[in-house]
């Protein structure tokens, strides 16, 4: 069966900012993979702002605020760069329990130990903020709430699209889960949407807008 | 310091004496004079710059001093003070004694000075400037008669006149005929006069008391408990916190300076993110700074200032306040351990060049931009430009980070020129593209024509 796009069947309001991903305020949750970033930013969109984003100073990869615009305002986003790993983490534990911001996203650089994970799950607790934690492949920590994986996927489709598959691989009261989901620029919404299969008879042919330099 | 020895002020790009001692004097040197001419009259002459600010500190403290004699004292000029004692020179034995104690005790701190004192501000002033001299009630007139007439604080235009006409004491300019100086110089010349002499009244105006955001605490016995410094420190706090809501200010950077009994001193500073004044907020912020403090015999001495203020207006109480206050709190907090400077938010910049088209600020120092203003859709992460193998002309394919990609669409390109006016970097002219790959990541590729290479530069959303 050919499906290459369906409606969206549920919305991702600012109502209900969890459903049907789950996602518990409080806890501290990991992310993973290329879109991971786009995961943290849409979460924290969801949840309201201000957004502290703690990353270490010497990371390469920089947020760019005209790519932010899409989904973040970036005068939301307040950046704390730090110089080492454990600058990081106070300065996340300091922010989830405070609780004044309702998410808190910090680059993880090494694998955390129980300790670490199980002291941001304590601060998240107490101040009721989301920590979302952005790992590198295969550096969880055990205390993390939920894990998901998150890949952009190629949309045949449309030119400007934002498909990304959106995985959720450790869950501590729940299933898990696999979601596909299209990002609204416009009316800032989370799309979720039924898998776009790419069948032998796929209607767009690679290369489809000729490159030549 | 012996030997002649001057200071020097450049005023209209000139070099002149602007202050010098006396064997300067004596070797026919003035104020005034240009330094090259002072060093063709006197080849040993020793010159340094002035300091005006100095100065003009030095004679604040001075006039802080002067508070000792008498509840009003202002600057005069950039080298007199000016003091009311009316009613206050008994309680040092008279005015003569007032003189002598004045002298003595600037005399020991290094600085020479003439005392006037006179009946009225005109005539102190003019007594001082003639060299020192005691003028009492109902003798003014005696006593300022044999004085140029230029210790009227007279324009030097109108003292040269006077000295043309042959005016040249006070008492000949008293005794002169009013009508015709009136006509000839106007009415401030008299009014010069008669301020001196008494007959019409002049004010004095001291400068309003700056408030002094410093508050100390001295012990009895030395401490060395943390719970101890922060009792101490909370009391402080109270203190500095009436003397901040009756100004309206609000503390942006405080020191807490903790002498030990050895006369160490060991200062403790805070920077805030924004203006506070509220003890309780304060207090656990110095948590972090107290635990570098090393007590050794304890401590004896706690004093608090605060050393950046800026005006914090009484707000209205709602919850939109009390939440930037707590992320305010939030981000000194942070502060304290990695630097408030590293606490960051975007600004826009006017530049189309993507990488420079934001400015990284203190977020505590600049206000929350407004609006993003709308741009090109661009990559949520940018990086340095890393180049990269394409297979194929047009290409199909190509290897990034050890990963293989086949192009799936191409959007583009958009030629983005560097700017003329930043040096050179080097890729030149970039073309870009949006590149929707295959395998699902969404890069930003640019071809360098002048050069013809390719490279990453960004992922989308």
């Amino acid at each position: 069966m050919l499906c290459a796009r369906a409606a969206p069947w549920y919305r991702v309001g600012m109502d209900c900012p969890n459903a049907p991903l789950p996602l518990l305020s409080g806890r501290v949750h990991e992310v993973g993979g290329p879109s991971a970033v786009a995961f943290a930013l849409i979460r924290a969109r969801q949840a309201g702002s201000p957004l502290f984003w703690i990353r270490p100073a010497w990371l390469g990869d920089q947020p760019l605020p005209d790519g932010l615009a899409g989904i973040i305002p970036p005068s939301a986003v307040i950046g704390v760069a730090t110089a080492t790993e454990t600058d990081s983490l106070a300065a996340a534990e300091e922010a989830l329990r405070d609780g004044a911001v309702p998410v808190v996203i910090v680059d993880i650089t090494r694998p955390l130990s129980l300790r670490e994970g199980r002291r941001l799950q304590l601060a998240a607790g107490a101040g009721r903020s989301t920590g979302l934690c952005l790992i590198a492949q295969g550096m969880g920590s055990n205390a993390a709430e939920t894990r998901w994986h998150c890949a952009p996927l190629f949309d045949p489709e449309s030119g400007d699209s934002t498909l990304m598959r959106w995985e959720i691989t450790k869950n501590k009261k729940g299933t898990l889960g696999v979601w596909h989901v299209r990002w609204n620029r416009t009316a800032h919404r989370l799309d979720v949407v039924s898998p776009v299969r790419l069948g032998p008879g796929a209607p767009a042919e690679p290369g489809e807008g000729a490159l030549r330099p | 310091m012996r030997g002649p020895f001057a200071l020097s002020l450049r005023v209209h790009n000139r070099d002149c004496l602007h202050a010098l001692n006396a064997e300067a004097e004596r070797a026919g040197l003035s104020r005034g004079m240009a330094v090259s001419e002072a060093r063709a009259f006197c080849p040993g002459l020793v010159v340094r710059a002035a300091t005006p600010k100095a100065d003009a500190q030095t004679l604040e403290a001075l006039r802080r001093w002067a508070l000792r004699y008498c509840p009003w004292a202002a600057c005069d000029g950039d080298d007199g003070l000016v003091l009311d004692i009316t009613g206050a020179a008994h309680l040092l034995g008279g005015e003569a004694a007032l003189a002598l104690d004045m002298r003595e005790r600037l005399g020991r701190a290094g600085f020479a000075l003439h005392v006037g004192i006179a009946p009225t501000r005109g005539a102190a002033w003019a007594l001082a400037h003639a060299g020192g001299g005691l003028a009492p009630e109902g003798a003014v007139r005696t006593h300022l008669g044999p004085l140029p007439v230029a210790l009227l604080r007279l324009p030097p235009e109108t003292d040269a006149a006077l000295q043309r006409l042959g005016l040249r004491r006070i008492a000949d300019l008293a005794g002169a005929a009013r009508a015709p100086l009136a006509r000839r110089f106007g009415k401030g010349l008299l009014d010069q006069l008669d301020r001196a002499f008494g007959d019409l009244p002049e004010a004095l105006s001291p400068a309003p008391e700056p408030a002094h955001y410093g508050v100390r605490l001295t012990l009895p016995e030395p401490i060395g408990l943390l719970s101890d410094i922060e009792a101490g420190l909370a009391r402080l706090l109270e203190r500095l916190a009436d003397t901040l809501r009756a100004q309206d200010v609000g503390a942006r950077a405080l020191c807490l300076t903790l002498r030990r009994v050895d006369r160490q001193a060991q200062d403790v500073p805070l920077r805030l993110a924004a203006p506070m004044r509220d003890p309780a907020r304060i207090l656990p912020l110095f948590a972090r700074g107290l635990e570098t403090v090393e007590a050794g015999f304890g401590i004896d001495q706690l004093r608090l200032e605060a050393t950046v203020v800026e005006p914090m207006p009484a707000l209205q109480a709602g919850s939109g306040a009390e939440r930037a206050d707590r992320i305010e709190a939030l981000m000194t907090r942070i502060g304290t351990r990695i630097g408030l400077d590293h606490v960051r938010r975007f600004q826009p910049r006017d530049c189309h060049v993507p990488e420079r088209g934001f400015a990284l600020v203190a977020a505590a120092d600049e206000p929350a931009c407004g609006p993003w203003p709308p741009r090109p859709a661009r990559p949520l992460t940018i990086f340095a430009p890393e180049p990269i193998a394409v297979r194929g002309h047009p290409p199909s394919g190509f290897t990034w980070r050890r990963m293989r990609f086949t192009i799936g669409r191409a959007t583009g390109p958009e030629r983005i020129a560097p700017e003329w006016w930043q040096p050179p970097d080097s890729y030149g002219l970039r073309d870009y593209w949006r590149i929707d790959t295959r395998e699902g990541r969404r890069l930003w590729l640019f071809f360098t024509p002048q050069n013809p290479r390719w490279f990453v530069q960004g992922e989308f959303l």
